[in-house]
């Protein structure tokens, strides 16, 4: 059998096993996934279906500031959703913005994910005090709360580089810090599963063959531990999001020229009050709505791949 | 006379199971040592089979474990063609020496990656020893290996999960085969099975020795199986041959007292009606063996002396016996 | 099939047990049908997959979910008990039908004492006082060999060896008075010679007590040593019942030739077990008519279309075409 047969082959299995046939019958799943991939999809194509850019200063024009959003007395076509306190329009803006969360997100999402695996697999096969290092330093920083992580490592990076080329390497100061604050996740529960299957015959059918153990970690096991990876990897997601909406809301996140979903809430919650809605509203139903959405997945994805409930 | 492939000279295997140094500080307890294997000598001459039979607790798969190389020995050596493989410092040349053994599972569902397709664990050798250049040679080969132990060429595009219990051992044997070894060590390979299933790997694995020459040895807790597979057999009992006997010998006259009642409690299929009195007691747990000879609490024939002192392997006709009433004669012979 | 001129204790008549799945119904047990005299040892024996475990889980109730009875009857002392309520058939389970499992690690309670689990289920079927209940219990553990009962009834389980655990699960099983017991591969985990202990200790209770057993086990030495008659079990169906020593030596059906011939035994010289080749079928694939005919040497072309039903063969009952009038058609 070639590749693209073998290929094919995996697909037929996958789409005619258990997990796709219970993701079938599960309503709630199937919406989910809808509203993950629509709001993807969205943000992919976000230069195609926007207004403007919102991020390119010359197309923002501070008269437009405060527009309504299209159905109400003022508003305006240019500005389906209303504008910001900038002139920019807000439809436009959660577009783009919920572009760079999801970045942040999948990129923090896949660090955490390769350090934590890889961490795990490392002390679960090796042990002794390899993994008592590890783990060790898993222990400690999983004491202080994410947040806190993200946080210090940003300060450290504000006060470590000069200022210009701040707003340029922020987004990847982010996705290092709350990557950073992910990883131990990964790396407990693939230890787990990896000093399980390490003991498993044919782990040492394989020694015995003479692989090494790299080899043994990495095409022996890691493809049998990373079933729960992916649950994880999923509620990580969400978590990132909301991280980085946090970091941004406390005003610690992206570049303020560069608004995410979170920088549009901390924006919009300044005027709530005083009449202009639109602008933490509809970026807080984005956010929630994505969160939300991942989340279920995450959960489904679970029960799913639970052998014990099939 | 050949000279014998395998020798196992005195090996042990301790195993430390001593409660963490805080509790022993805090309980004043003591370290605890499992004495897996405590002394283990046999020879395997090229062609042959030797067989471990024994029950739990004997330390039998250890043996089998410590002979492939995936335990270090506490102690003795082993010896590959005269080569001791405990002492060479060369990893080249002890990769060499080792990829020329090889070892089958008992446990047919745990000895096959469940992720990879039957072709790729076959392969496996294979691609380690880079044995061929291209990739076709290598299909061929397996599908060749495949068929060999009674499967189909196609059959290696499945994976584990779609063949039963005999057929994953047949994978397992078609794997062990692939890297062309001369010596294998089978670690209860038919105990998972079904009678008719064990029937035909049996058959298999005999028939692959006499093709392709090779040397077994042969873990069991079985003992008709192994009567039917083996040349010669050592009976274990808490990490010590209590005796190492031809096959034929062993079975027509067995000397040791352990492996008299092992005999004795094989269930009876030719339904002679023979009344038989079952071994007393249990085997007792590696960590506190008894003193002396670990047979002694169980044994109707144990005196003073087998409670302090520790039997050798001694000769007795062609068998090696560990026991001090058959070396003081004073057990009637049976048969 | 029939036990003589009493009434048989246990009584399973064309029952089928039956697991739906998303692609289809399961047929685990196939229209098997037999009887237990009182106080006679019934070995019921196969491979893996035929129906032997579920047939005794049937008895007993004990089905794994989502498998159920779907036809036939199993009647205990004449009553029937396939179609009884839950509360009804938890009391007959325990009182009247025992059952003792294979692994004795989790059959005991490992929180609780060993006294407190006997005391337990004696209080439960019996009326008796608590210190009552604990003098019986002592004796059942002495009965079955636990050396210092007095003291060990006051043991947790994971401080008993294997075998004697399993003695311990004997006694529980015991401990109401059944007139049935299902013993599930008592002995499958157990070392050779504890097998042979827990073997000859429940021939003797069994005398006894008058106690009937249900002996499921893949170990025809087992059976040959234990059993009064045997029920060999293939593809979810009976292939032959019949007296032990005439099944053991003079197997009829082509299967229990085959098995009889591939067990190796002590003392026999052969070079090659006997074979047969291919293995049970899957339970999605039974082939049609008798399901070993892919496997037997002696099909006929009756054999594939036609579904054989036992014939009385000697002392025993066969299922095959070569012992019908009619013949395989060949």
């Amino acid at each position: 059998m070639n590749i693209i047969t073998r290929v094919q082959d995996s697909l037929y299995r996958f789409f005619d096993g258990d997990v796709w046939y219970s993701f079938t019958q599960s309503k709630t799943t199937i919406i989910a996934a809808i509203v993950t991939v629509i709001l993807m999809l969205a943000s992919l194509l976000a230069p195609f279906i926007s207004v403007h850019n919102p991020f390119d200063p010359t197309n923002l024009n501070l008269m437009d500031s405060f527009t309504p959003p299209v159905w109400s007395e003022d508003g305006r076509w240019a500005f389906p959703l209303g504008s910001d306190d900038q002139g920019r329009d807000l439809y436009s803006t959660i577009l783009y913005g919920s572009r760079l969360s999801l970045f942040i997100g999948f990129a923090s999402v896949a660090f955490s994910m390769t350090l934590g695996v890889s961490l795990g697999l490392i002390a679960g096969y090796l042990g002794g005090s390899v993994d008592a290092f590890i783990m060790r330093v898993a222990d400690i920083q999983i004491s202080f709360p994410g947040i806190l992580i993200a946080l210090l490592i940003d300060g450290l990076a504000r006060a470590l580089l000069p200022g210009e080329s701040h707003d340029e390497v922020m987004v990847y100061v982010l996705i290092l810090a709350i990557g950073l604050s992910q990883w131990v996740n990964f790396a407990r529960t693939v230890r787990g599963s990896t000093m399980v299957e390490r003991n498993k015959e044919y782990v040492q059918a394989a020694r015995v063959i003479g692989v090494s153990r790299l080899f043994i970690m990495v095409r022996h096991i890691m493809p049998n531990v990373m079933g729960p990876v992916l649950v994880i990897a999923t509620i990580s997601l969400a978590v990132a999001i909301l991280s980085e909406a946090s970091l941004s809301f406390l005003g610690v996140g992206v570049p303020p020229t560069q608004p995410s979903l979170g920088t549009l809430i901390r924006i919009g919650q300044d005027f709530l009050f005083s009449g202009e809605w639109w602008i933490v509203i509809f970026p807080g139903i984005t956010l929630a709505a994505l969160v939300l959405a991942v989340n279920l997945l995450g959960d489904w994805l679970r029960d799913a791949l639970n052998p014990k409930l099939r | 006379m050949t000279e014998a492939l395998l020798k196992a000279k005195g090996i042990a295997r301790y195993f430390d199971v001593s409660p963490p140094l805080l509790n022993r500080m805090i309980e004043g307890s003591e370290r605890q040592i499992v004495k897996a294997v405590d002394g283990v000598d046999f020879e395997i001459e090229r062609g042959q089979t030797l067989s471990l039979v024994g029950e739990s607790g004997c330390g039998k798969s250890t043996v089998a474990r410590l002979i492939v190389g995936l335990y270090k020995p506490s102690g003795g050596s082993i010896e590959f063609e005269g080569v001791d493989l405990t002492a060479l410092n060369n990893r080249k040349e002890e990769a060499a020496l080792r990829g020329r053994m090889q070892m089958i599972f008992q446990d047919p569902y745990a000895s096959l990656n469940p992720r990879w397709r039957v072709s790729d664990i076959v392969a496996e050798p294979i691609r380690h020893k880079k044995m061929f250049d291209k990739r076709s040679d290598v299909t061929r080969r397996v599908g060749e290996l495949l068929s060999q132990v009674g499967l189909s060429p196609v059959d290696g595009e499945k994976y584990p999960h779609e063949f039963s219990g005999g057929q994953r051992q047949r994978i397992s044997i078609a794997r062990a085969l692939a890297g062309n070894p001369e010596f294998l060590v089978c670690d209860e390979p038919t105990s998972a099975l079904d009678v008719s299933v064990q029937a035909q790997i049996l058959n298999l694995m005999k028939d692959l020795q006499r093709e392709y020459g090779l040397t077994y040895l042969f873990i069991s807790h079985d003992l008709a199986v192994v009567d039917h597979v083996s040349d010669r057999i050592g009976v274990m009992y808490l990490g010590r041959i209590c005796e190492l006997a031809d096959t034929r010998e062993l079975f027509s006259n067995p000397r040791h007292p352990y492996s008299r009642f092992l005999l004795d409690a094989i269930p009876d299929l030719d339904m002679t009606g023979k009344q038989r009195i079952p071994v007393a007691g249990e085997v007792p747990s590696p960590i506190n063996p008894p003193s002396g000879c670990t047979f002694h609490p169980r044994c109707p024939f144990a005196n003073d002396r087998c409670k302090s002192e520790q039997p050798e392997l001694h000769n007795v006709g062609g068998t090696r016996v560990a026991c001090h009433a058959v070396e003081e004669n004073r057990l009637e012979p049976t048969g | 099939m029939s036990t003589g001129n009493q009434q048989p204790l246990l009584e399973v008549r064309e029952l089928r047990v039956e697991f739906p799945t998303r692609r289809g119904s399961l047929i685990a047990v196939d229209g098997v049908s037999l009887e237990i005299a009182p106080g006679e040892v019934l070995g019921v024996v196969g491979e893996s997959g035929a129906g032997k475990s579920m047939t005794g889980n049937a008895v007993i109730g004990l089905l794994p979910s989502p498998g159920r009875v779907e036809s036939g009857e199993i009647l205990l002392e004449g009553e029937r008990i396939d179609n009884l309520p839950y509360e009804q058939m938890r009391k007959i389970r325990g009182k009247r039908i025992g059952a003792v499992f294979q692994d004795p690690l989790t059959s005991l309670n490992p929180l609780y004492t060993v006294g407190e689990q006997l005391v337990e289920t004696i209080q439960t079927h019996m009326d008796m006082s608590e210190k009552d209940a604990k003098t019986r219990a002592v004796d059942l553990l002495e009965e079955v060999g636990i050396p210092s009962a007095r003291e060990r009834i006051d043991h947790y389980p994971h401080q008993f060896s294997g075998g004697m655990r399993q003695r311990v699960v004997i006694a529980l099983a015991l401990c109401a008075e059944p007139r049935l017991i299902i013993a599930d591969e008592p002995t499958t985990a157990l070392d050779v010679s504890i097998q042979a202990q827990i073997i000859t200790l429940i021939k003797k209770l069994c005398r006894e007590h008058g106690t009937a057993v249900m002996l499921v086990t893949h170990d025809m030495g087992v059976i040959a040593e234990t059993a009064d008659r045997v029920a060999v079990m293939y593809a979810g169906r009976v292939a032959e019942i019949g007296p032990v020593a005439e099944v053991v030596k003079n197997a009829n059906h082509p299967y229990t030739h085959g098995l009889m011939g591939s067990i190796p035994k002590v003392g026999h010289e052969v070079e090659r077990l006997t074979q047969i080749d291919g293995s049970m079928p899957r339970l999605t694939e039974i082939p049609t008519g008798c399901a070993f005919n892919p496997r037997c040497a002696d099909k006929g072309p009756r054999c594939m279309v036609e579904r054989p039903i036992l014939e009385p063969v000697e002392n025993s009952f066969v299922a095959c075409w070569k012992f019908d009038p009619e013949g395989t058609g060949a």
